[in-house]
C-alpha cells in the first residue's frame, strides 16, 4: 500500500505530477480545439441550411470526409500530411526545416471532427427554430445578421446544448489519440509510469478513473450550463 | 383563403392555357459565389489526390502522334505501383482484420447488452446500480484507456492468471483487443436497448396486459420489435463508431488496416499508404451508412404515409 502511494506522489519518486500536467494538456487541448470546432460547426450548419445547392453539397462533402475517417487516421494525415504539404510550401521559398507541432496537429484534428459532429447538432437545432421567429424579426425590422445573432443564436444555443454536451464528452475522450504521436498527455504519463514501476493496471486504472472524473465534472458544468439557459422558461 | 377559392373558381371554367412564367434566371448571388468556389476546392483537393496518386505510381501517358487524320494512333498508359505490388494485399489483409475484429466484437457485445440491460432495468437496486456503473465506466472513458487496460494491465496480474489457467487468453493481443471492444460496445449497445425500450409507450404494456398475454410474450411480441425499430438509427450509428474506433488496435501491434498502413508507412515514408488507408475507411464506412438506410427505409415503410 505504501508503496503505490509513494508511486503515486509528487515528488521526484512518485509520477504524481506528470500525471498532473498530462491533465493539464488533456484539459487544454480541449478547451484549444472547442471554440474553433464550434464555429466551423455553426458555418457549416448555416452553409447545410442555405438554399444553394452547391453551399450544401460543399458542406456535405466535409462532414461526410470527418465523419468517415477514424479519428486516428484523421490526426495522422493531419500531421504527417500538413508536416509534408507545409515542407513542399515552404522548400518554395526557401526554408528548408519545418515541424509541425503534434499540439497544433492534434487540435486541428479533433477540430475537424468536432465541428462535422456539431454541424448536425447545429442543423436539429435550427429545425427546432420556427419560421415566424424569422418573420417577426424581419417585421421588427432587424438586418439579417441581427436576427442571427440577437434572435436565433441564444435559441439555437439552448437547443444544441444537450448535443454539444455529447460532443464534448467525446472530444474530451478523443484527445486521448495525441499520445500516440507523441504528446505528453494522460495517457503517454501513465504509459511510461507503467512500463518504469511495472505497474501497468495501477496507472492505466488511474488514467481511467481521471477521465471518469473529468467526464463527471463535465456533467455537472453541462448541466448547469444547461439551467442557465432555461433561466427564461422558469417564470412560465 | 378567400384569394385563393377565388382564383380557382376563375380559373377553372376558362379555357385559356396558361403559360407557365419563365423560371427567374438564377442570379450569382453571395453564396451562390462561396458555394461553387468551395466546391471548386474540393475538386482540386480531390484532383491533388489522384495526381499525388498518379506521381507516386510513375503514372505515365504516351500520346503517339501521326502526321494523317486520326492524329492520335495510340495511348501509352504505363505504371509502376511499386507501393501497391508490395503492400496492396497486407492492406486488404488489414482490412479483413478490422472487419473481424469489429464483428465479432459487435455480436459478443449484442449478447452480452442482453443480460445488462435486464439488469439495468431492473428493479433491484443493487444490479441496475452496478449495470450503470459498467455502462457509465466503459462510456466515460477513452477506448484507447481501456485497450491499455486490458492488455498491459493484464501484465500486473501474471502470476494469478496463471494459477486459473487464462494467461494465454490475455498474452495474445487480438484477445485482448476483442476483449476491450466488446465490453465498450456492450455499454453502449445496453444504453441503446435500455433507451430505445424505455421509448415504446406504456400503453402498449396494459393494453397487452388487458388482453391476458403474459409478461415474456408482450416483451417478445410487442414491445421488442418497436424497440427495435426505434433502435435501428442508434445501432447503425454504433457499427460505424467501431470501425472508426478500430483503429486504434494498432497501437497494440494488431496489424488491422491501420497496423498494415503503419507499418507501410513506417518501412518506405510513402504518405500514399495513409491515402489508400482513408479511402478504405471511408468506403467501408460510407457503403454501411447508406445500406442501412436502405434497410430502415425497408423495415419502417409501413409507418410512412
Amino acid at each position: 500500500m505504501n508503496e503505490i502511494l509513494v508511486m503515486l506522489s509528487f515528488g521526484p519518486d512518485g509520477w504524481g505530477d506528470q500525471i498532473a500536467t498530462g491533465v493539464v494538456l488533456t484539459v487544454t487541448l480541449a478547451l484549444a480545439s472547442l471554440p474553433l470546432g464550434l464555429v466551423i460547426g455553426l458555418i457549416l450548419a448555416l452553409a447545410k441550411k442555405s438554399s444553394e445547392p452547391s453551399l450544401r453539397a460543399a458542406a456535405d462533402v466535409y462532414t461526410t470526409l470527418f465523419r468517415g475517417l477514424p479519428e486516428l487516421l484523421t490526426l495522422f494525415l493531419v500531421y504527417y500530411g500538413g508536416q509534408i504539404l507545409i515542407q513542399q510550401v515552404l522548400s518554395m521559398v526557401g526554408i528548408v526545416h519545418f515541424e509541425v507541432s503534434a499540439f497544433v496537429a492534434g487540435m486541428v484534428a479533433l477540430s475537424l471532427v468536432f465541428s462535422s459532429y456539431a454541424s448536425e447538432a447545429f442543423l436539429s437545432a435550427f429545425r427546432g427554430i420556427s419560421q415566424g421567429q424569422y418573420e417577426g424579426a424581419h417585421a421588427l425590422g432587424l438586418s439579417r445578421f441581427q436576427t442571427l445573432r440577437l434572435i436565433i443564436l441564444p435559441q439555437l444555443i439552448r437547443l444544441s446544448l444537450p448535443a454539444l454536451g455529447n460532443l464534448w464528452l467525446i472530444l474530451l475522450k478523443d484527445t486521448s489519440l495525441v499520445s500516440i504521436i507523441g504528446m505528453n498527455d494522460i495517457i503517454r504519463y501513465s504509459n511510461m509510469a507503467a512500463r518504469t514501476t511495472k505497474e501497468p493496471f495501477l496507472f492505466f486504472s488511474l488514467a481511467c478513473l481521471i477521465y471518469l472524473v473529468l467526464a463527471v465534472i463535465s456533467s455537472f458544468g453541462i448541466s448547469s450550463l444547461e439551467k442557465w439557459t432555461k433561466k427564461g422558461d422558469a417564470q412560465k | 383563403m378567400t384569394n385563393s377559392t377565388a382564383e380557382t373558381t376563375a380559373s377553372a371554367p376558362s379555357e385559356v392555357t396558361i403559360e407557365k412564367p419563365a423560371p427567374p434566371k438564377r442570379r450569382w448571388t453571395k453564396s451562390r459565389i462561396v458555394g461553387h468556389l468551395l466546391m471548386a476546392l474540393w475538386c482540386a483537393a480531390g484532383f491533388g489526390i489522384i495526381y499525388f496518386l498518379m506521381v507516386r505510381n510513375n503514372v505515365s501517358f504516351n500520346l503517339n502522334y501521326s502526321d494523317s487524320f486520326p492524329w492520335i494512333t495510340s495511348v501509352d498508359l504505363s505504371a509502376e505501383p511499386r507501393f501497391l505490388e508490395r503492400y496492396g494485399m497486407k492492406l486488404i489483409d488489414g482490412f479483413i482484420i478490422t472487419l473481424k475484429l469489429v464483428g465479432l466484437s459487435l455480436l459478443i457485445g449484442a449478447l452480452m447488452s442482453l443480460p445488462l440491460t435486464a439488469m439495468r432495468m431492473s428493479k433491484i437496486k443493487v444490479f441496475s446500480a452496478i449495470s450503470y456503473a459498467y455502462v457509465y465506466f466503459f462510456r466515460g472513458t477513452p477506448m484507447l484507456a481501456q485497450v491499455f487496460l486490458i492488455y498491459y494491465g493484464a501484465g500486473s496480474f501474471t502470476d494469478e492468471l496463471r494459477d486459473i489457467g487464462l494467461w494465454w487468453f490475455f498474452r495474445d493481443a487480438w484477445n485482448c483487443a476483442v476483449l476491450a471492444f466488446t465490453f465498450n460496445t456492450s455499454a453502449y449497445q445496453t444504453e441503446i436497448l435500455r433507451g430505445s425500450i424505455e421509448n415504446v409507450p406504456k400503453g402498449q404494456w396494459e393494453a397487452a396486459d388487458a388482453v391476458g398475454l403474459p409478461r415474456w410474450l408482450i416483451f417478445w411480441k410487442i414491445i421488442l420489435p418497436q424497440a427495435l425499430i426505434v433502435s435501428l438509427r442508434p445501432y447503425g450509428n454504433e457499427i460505424i463508431l467501431m470501425i472508426k474506433g478500430s483503429a486504434i488496435v494498432s497501437i497494440i501491434t494488431i496489424l488491422d488496416l491501420m497496423g498494415e498502413t503503419r507499418r507501410a508507412f513506417s518501412r518506405t515514408y510513402d504518405f500514399q499508404a495513409y491515402v489508400w488507408a482513408a479511402i478504405m475507411y471511408l468506403v467501408m464506412v460510407e457503403t454501411l451508412r447508406r445500406i442501412w438506410n436502405r434497410l430502415e427505409n425497408r423495415l419502417t415503410r409501413h409507418l410512412k404515409r
